[in-house]
C-alpha cells in the first residue's frame, strides 16, 4: 500500500503543506540543519546546570571532568580526560583544537563546522578577542582570555557563568538556557 | 541560531523523546529528517501547540506497542503528524490519499526499478 510507505507519505504531506503555503522546503531544511547542529550539546548543558546548583558537584567537575560526567552515565569511549575550565568575572575560557578537531563530544555531540575550520583553529589562538567579537561576544578589557588547545588525550569544556536573575530556576530549566557555544567559550549564557 | 531551537521539541522526555546518538539527533533515513522538519515547521508557523503533537505521538506509540508492531519512532511520528494535520483541518485524508498516489506515480516514473511494499 502506497500510503503505508513512510517516505511516500512524508513527501505527500510535505508537498500538500507547501502547496497550501503553510511551510516552505527551505524552512524544513533550516530546521533539520539547526537541530542537527544545535541540540547535540544537551548532555553538556545538563552537566553545567548541575554544577550551577550543586557546589559539591561543581567541585568534582572541576577536579576531574571525566569522572564527574560519568555520574550522568556520559563517557568518552576513547577515555580522553575532560578538563572543565570555569568562567568567572575575571577569566573567560575558550576551547580550540589547533591541530585537528578534537572536541569533547561525549558532552557536546559533534563539533560545529566552524570549529573544524582552519580560520578558527589558527585565529582562536592568535587573536581570540577578535574571534570572540565576530561571534558577538565583547569582553571587558580587564577580563583575561585563556585559550585551551585540545588534543587526543585531553578535551576541554567551558563551564559558563550562570546568568544573573536565574536564582529561582530549576536545574532542568537552567539546562535549557545553556548553549553549545557557551560551552566552547565563544558565547555566554543569557537568561 | 540557538534561539531557533525550541526547548519544547528538543526537551521531550520519556517515550516521546527524540532518538539520539552521542547527543545528536538520529535520523535513519532522509524521510525521517523531513518528517521531523515538517512537524516542527508547522508548529513554528502556529499551526498547533507542540503539546498537542507530543500527545498525539504518545498515543501512536502506545497504540503501536499494544499491537506489538515493529514500527520505528518516526513511522509513529508520521502517523501523529497526519492525525494532527487532519484533526486541525490543515489537510483532509482524501487530499493525503490522492497526493500519495500521485507521489507513487512520480517516483515510479523517476525510478522505474523502485518497488514499494
Amino acid at each position: 500500500m502506497a500510503t503505508e510507505d513512510p517516505a511516500i507519505l512524508t513527501m505527500a504531506l510535505e508537498s500538500l503543506l507547501i502547496e497550501k503555503g503553510l511551510i516552505t522546503s527551505t524552512r524544513i531544511d533550516e530546521i533539520v540543519k539547526n537541530y542537527e547542529d544545535d541540540i547535540g550539546p544537551m548532555k553538556g548543558a545538563q552537566v553545567v546546570a548541575r554544577a550551577w546548583v550543586d557546589a559539591d558537584y561543581k567541585a568534582r567537575l572541576l577536579k576531574g571532568g571525566r569522572k564527574a560526567i560519568s555520574e550522568f552515565g556520559f563517557a568518552d569511549p576513547h577515555g580522553a580526560e575532560l578538563v572543565v575550565t570555569e568562567n568567572t568575572d575575571d577569566v573567560h575560557n575558550v576551547v580550540v583544537c589547533t591541530l585537528c578537531s578534537c572536541y569533547p563530544w561525549a558532552v557536546l555531540g559533534l563539533p560545529p563546522s566552524w570549529y573544524k575550520s582552519f580560520a578558527y583553529r589558527s585565529r582562536a589562538v592568535s587573536e581570540p578577542r577578535t574571534v570572540l567579537k565576530e561571534f558577538g561576544l565583547v569582553l571587558p578589557e580587564s577580563t583575561e582570555v585563556r585559550v585551551w588547545d585540545s588534543n587526543s588525550d585531553i578535551r576541554y569544556m567551558v563551564l559558563p557563568k550562570r546568568p544573573d536573575g536565574t536564582g529561582e530556576m530549576s536545574e532542568e530549566a537552567l539546562a535549557k538556557l545553556v548553549t553549545r557555544d557557551s560551552m566552547i567559550g565563544v558565547g555566554v549564557v543569557e537568561a | 541560531m540557538d534561539r531557533d531551537i525550541d526547548a519544547a521539541v528538543s526537551g521531550m522526555v520519556g517515550e516521546v523523546a527524540l532518538p539520539r546518538a552521542n547527543g545528536e539527533l538520529l535520523f535513519e533515513a532522509p524521510w525521517e529528517a523531513r518528517a521531523f522538519g515538517v512537524a516542527v515547521a508547522l508548529h513554528q508557523q502556529g499551526a498547533f501547540e507542540w503539546k498537542a503533537f507530543s500527545e498525539a505521538l504518545a498515543l501512536e506509540i502506545t497504540a503501536a506497542e499494544e499491537r506489538g508492531e515493529a514500527s520505528g519512532y518516526y513511522e509513529r511520528w508520521l502517523r501523529a503528524l497526519r492525525r494532527v494535520a487532519t484533526g486541525t483541518e490543515l489537510l483532509t485524508d482524501e487530499e493525503i490519499r490522492t497526493k500519495s498516489d500521485a507521489v507513487v506515480v512520480e517516483t515510479e516514473h523517476d525510478h522505474p526499478h523502485h518497488h514499494h511494499h
